[in-house]
């Protein structure tokens, strides 16, 4: 009995919030493996990418609210998602032909391009505080708990309740469904591939009669996706707050590298291996050790190993103990 | 030659002219505070530019290393809390020591056993057994230091030295930090360098508000010791009144003039110096090498350069120039708040200094500094007045009316960037571009 | 020959200000292999990307099949039926070998998997490879991937950078095999070669440059006969 208590307690605080913060973080180092396979470049922008699109969906959000379009048990947001990612998309390509562009054809190199980036970031960090302002929104509705922990205690009788909130279990389900449609399109369709090869031998492919401005542009567009629906999974699941966002560049990254910068298969497994290890090494691991061990053994203390706040801690040793180790990452990337 | 100083003497008089059109227009007071800061900021980007504009190094932790000289003016100025050393200090500091000796056996041990998955398995159960000591001894210690008065103090203090001591200091514990990341990062690719500096600034600022014991955390610590007279002391000084009334001064205008501009001279004091010394640097045998290594890295290898320890060299003294500025800062304000330091503000708008001012010239950022800081203040007034202009036909109370002042507020970050776009785009050395070696 | 099938003519030109090739022609017939020798920095490899537009000329233009084609970018020269494979670099090595073929045919809209075929019928080993990567590939796979890649296109004219650096004798051989099949198949090729004696011996017309300059120019047969290029360019 103790023992299907931890395994619940240790799902609840452990495994399905990773789960979700490492779906979450995939869809947002996808996007910046993309950016870096195609353009080159490590985007500082992508985290204001993030909040600025999520803006826009939350704003298409309460808009649908108002006119009393819900879906059900499911958060409106999910509604909202298209006009997002098509208004995000917009300004992506905008940005791309008023800053990026020059610097392409002028053959720049790629520090020009992460500087430009952090201009961009400015900007985008601007326009969003100027639009929804730098405080908490919260626009999840719908149901709240696909398993609610009381439910889940009076049918099985344990001590621990097994929580799984709508946002996690979308959070997951989504994610899985967007990963899927990414490798479609960029293993079965002839742009997926036309990208695939520019960012594997970007002379060849021009020689093939690959368009760059196409496939840029198209980069572009599948990052405003990922990025859009990355930062509503992460809003819904947590809140909507704009530095956040900023700070989550720092475990994208982290999960984008650990990969291999233009790996995308990398970037997945890099990110779940961020958010496994942020959440286990910043669980207080009291409660499930309780249960396990016997009452002799019982820790005293919270058995937690760094406070929640140097949850960037995790990140940051997993990354440089990797370039030590293997500077191209887990998985080669593109980068050597 | 002659063009670039006539060009430096313009942008120059240009800022001064700002400065002094702000103390006509807006108050002295202000105009003095933007003349601080932009002394302090000054002094930043020349420390940023030693690393990019001379090494071609992209350091993003610069927030980091500003926060570490605010806690070298804390930990230099304040005076010891006595009952928190009687408490815990010993302990918590034997702790430390603990923990750094384990880190050190890790990395002997990883250097004597045999490569091999069982170098990986000792090593990681030397690190939780080090680690457990390290809770064990820590944690209690740290619990009794913080029980010590928390509204007041509830750590250790420093050392209650004069507050001018923490600025080498500051330097120092930056330089030394420096030497961490750099011993680790150097010689990655430049995109890794700055994740791995954008990291460490985020685990410094952790730090900064967790570790209560240190830093008070978000408690803050405030009323740090000055290095000028106190305002109110000077306003019940006869002797400042008579010659404050007698230039046709208030007095209480004129005290907090008279602060600042006794800050205005310490900070003027620093920067010329480290500036003499900059130039002397950049123009030396060894500035050249160090520009040959960053236009040319392999070439410069090839030619036996050591390029790692030159790296090295350069981005430890370009961050004790920026924890020295950081000692500074926290000094002006008289205050550590750890929740201020914000990467936008203290490492990415250090940046704009340096690249429009012209990155590879002190000159350069010492202008970066003052300008993009003159920008920094003024654009919100500057924002606020043009929305009252937009607003003016609009209803009283109109929401439309109300969002579009409120938001006069956030014109300051897309102003930095949309001067960063362009100065990268059209002028991209900068407005003072850096000299042919 | 009457009209050749790519008459490049007088081509002057080279990087900077300074000239690598000088008045330099190059000449290929319908169905004919041709083929450029010469020693180090002769500027075989910059003739060769002068005729694919990769380099501007200052003199000289370059007529395909009677169009002059001197203006168009190497893409547009794709499209009016150039195939290039490049000395380095010239596989996708994260794409399979499928996948490299089909990018090979991307500018073309009607059916490939014909063509496919035909390269899968030269190259039989990339047929069992389909599905692998071409990095995962050995030297010798890998260049006929990469010439695979290039007649994708459907080309008239394949142009060769040295398809035979870096793979070892047996393999040069073989390679040199399917290239005159290619030839009989009615395509024009251009090559430039490091292994000169070898490929002077499959070609119709060899090109020796020094210096950027037309220094022989005869049949390949008749190059390899001569005692001046046995002497100076094939070590006796």
């Amino acid at each position: 009995m103790d023992f299907l208590n931890a395994i619940v307690a240790l799902s609840n605080f452990v495994l399905i919030p990773a789960l979700a913060y490492g779906s979450q973080l995939a869809l947002g180092a996808l996007g910046v493996t993309l950016i870096y396979g195609i353009l080159r470049f490590s985007n500082f922008a992508h985290g204001d990418t993030m909040a600025i699109g999520t803006m826009v969906a939350i704003y298409a959000t309460w808009a649908l609210q108002g006119w009393g379009v819900s879906l059900g048990p499911l958060p409106t947001a999910l509604l909202a998602l298209p006009v997002a990612i098509a208004v995000t998309a917009l300004l992506l390509l905008l940005i791309d032909r008023g800053v990026y562009r020059f610097y392409r054809g002028v053959k720049a190199v790629p520090v020009t391009f992460v500087i430009a980036s952090i201009g961009v970031m400015f900007i985008l960090n601007g326009l969003t505080r100027l639009f929804i302002g730098p405080d908490d929104q919260r626009f999840d509705d719908g149901a709240r708990f696909l398993i609610h922990p009381r439910a889940f205690r009076e049918a099985t009788g344990l001590a621990e309740g097994l929580s799984i909130r709508t946002t996690q279990a979308l959070t997951v389900v989504t994610a899985i469904l967007v990963v899927a449609a990414l490798f479609w399109f960029l293993r079965r369709t002839r742009t997926g591939k036309s990208m695939r090869a520019y960012s594997d031998n970007e002379e060849l492919a021009l020689l093939s009669g690959i368009n760059p401005e196409r496939v840029v542009a198209i980069t572009w567009i599948v990052v405003a996706g990922l990025s859009v629906i990355a930062g509503v999974l992460y809003g819904l699941d947590k809140s909507f707050k704009p530095f956040v966002y900023f700070q989550l560049l720092l475990p994208i990254f982290a999960s984008a590298i650990l990969g291999g910068l233009g790996n995308p298969v990398g970037a997945i497994a890099g990110a779940f291996i961020i958010a496994f290890s942020e959440v286990t090494v910043t669980y207080a691991w009291k409660k499930v050790l309780t249960y396990v061990l016997p009452d002799a053994l019982a820790p005293e203390g919270l058995v937690q190993f760094l406070g929640t706040d140097y949850k960037f801690a995790v990140s940051f040793i997993i990354l440089v103990l990797v370039l030590l180790i293997r500077p191209t990452g887990l998985f080669r990337g593109a980068s050597a | 030659m002659t063009g670039q100083r006539s060009r430096i003497a313009l942008m120059f008089g240009l800022v001064a002219a700002a400065i002094i059109g702000t103390g006509v227009f807006q108050s002295w007071n202000l105009a003095l505070a933007i003349l601080n800061m932009g002394l302090v900021s000054a002094i930043m980007a020349m420390g940023v530019n030693m690393q990019w504009g001379y090494a071609g190094l992209f350091n993003v932790g610069v927030m980091g290393f500003l926060a570490l000289g605010g806690l070298a003016a804390v930990l230099v100025s304040m005076p010891p809390v006595a009952e928190a050393w009687a408490a815990g200090g010993g302990r918590a500091w034997l702790a430390l020591v603990l923990g750094a000796a384990t880190i050190a056996g890790l990395i002997w041990l990883h250097r004597r056993l045999p490569p091999g998955r069982r170098r990986w398995w000792i090593l990681a159960a030397a690190g939780v057994v080090g680690l457990i000591a390290f809770r064990a001894l820590f944690g209690p210690a740290v619990d009794a230091i913080e029980d010590v008065d928390p509204a007041v103090s509830g750590y250790l203090g420093g050392l209650g030295l004069p507050i001018l001591l923490a600025w080498p200091v500051g330097g120092v514990l930056a330089a030394g930090a420096a030497w961490l990341i750099g011993k680790t990062a150097l010689g990655l690719r430049s995109d890794y360098l700055a994740i791995a500096t954008l990291g460490i600034s985020e685990i410094i600022i952790a730090v900064l508000k967790n570790e209560d014991w240190l830093s008070r955390g978000v408690k803050n610590v405030v009323g740090l010791p000055r290095p000028a007279p106190y305002e109110v002391d000077l306003q019940a000084d006869p002797g400042f009144v008579d010659r404050a009334t007698a230039l046709g001064l208030d007095p209480v205008e004129a005290s907090s003039i008279a602060v600042k501009l006794i800050y205005a001279g310490l900070f003027a004091v620093v920067l010329i110096v480290i500036l003499i010394l900059a130039e002397r640097a950049l123009n030396s045998p060894w500035g050249r090498m160090m520009r040959a290594i960053r236009d040319n890295e392999v070439a410069a290898g090839a030619m036996g350069k050591n390029v790692k320890a030159r790296h090295l060299q350069i981005f430890v003294l370009g961050s004790a120039v920026i924890g020295l500025a950081g000692a500074m800062m926290t000094t002006l304000d008289g205050q550590l708040t750890p929740s201020s330091y914000q990467p936008l503000r203290f490492t990415f708008l250090i940046w704009v200094m340096v690249i429009v001012g012209g990155s590879g010239n002190n000159w350069g950022a010492i202008l970066g500094g003052f300008l993009i800081w003159f920008f920094w203040v003024q654009v919100e007034p500057m924002g606020r007045w043009l929305m009252d202009v937009v607003t003016a036909g609009m209803p009283e109370g109109s929401a439309l009316r109300d969002r579009l002042l409120a938001s006069a507020a956030h014109m300051r970050l897309l102003t930095m960037g949309v001067i960063l776009l362009l100065v990268l785009r059209f002028s991209p050395r900068g407005l003072i571009p850096e000299r042919p070696a | 020959m009457t009209q050749p099938f790519l008459d490049a003519i007088g081509m002057t030109g080279g990087y900077g200000a300074a000239n690598i090739l000088h008045d330099c022609t190059i000449r290929v017939g319908t169905g004919e292999i041709a083929v450029i020798v010469g020693p180090n920095g002769a500027g075989k490899s910059t003739a060769m990307k002068a005729i694919f537009g990769m380099l501007r000329l200052k003199h000289g233009r370059i007529v395909l099949d009677g169009e002059n084609i001197s203006h168009l970018t190497p893409q547009a020269r794709v499209a009016k039926g150039m195939g290039f494979v490049p000395q380095n670099r010239n596989v996708f090595p994260a794409l399979t070998v499928q996948e490299n073929l089909e990018m090979g045919a991307f500018l073309r809209r009607d059916d490939i998997a014909e063509t496919m075929e035909q390269v899968f019928a030269l190259f039989p080993i990339l047929k069992d490879k389909r599905r692998q990567a071409a990095g995962e590939l050995s030297g010798g796979q890998r260049q006929q991937v990469a010439v695979g890649r290039a007649l994708m296109t459907k080309p008239k004219l394949l142009m060769l950078d040295e398809p035979t650096a870096g793979v070892s004798p047996i393999v040069m051989d073989e390679l040199f095999d399917r290239i005159i099949e290619i030839a009989r198949t009615g395509l024009s090729i251009l090559m430039v070669e490091q292994n000169a004696r070898q490929a002077l011996e499959i070609a119709d017309h060899g090109f020796v440059l020094v210096q950027g300059e037309n220094r022989y120019t005869d049949t390949g047969r008749a190059l390899l006969a001569d005692p001046e290029v046995r002497k100076s360019f094939l070590g006796g």
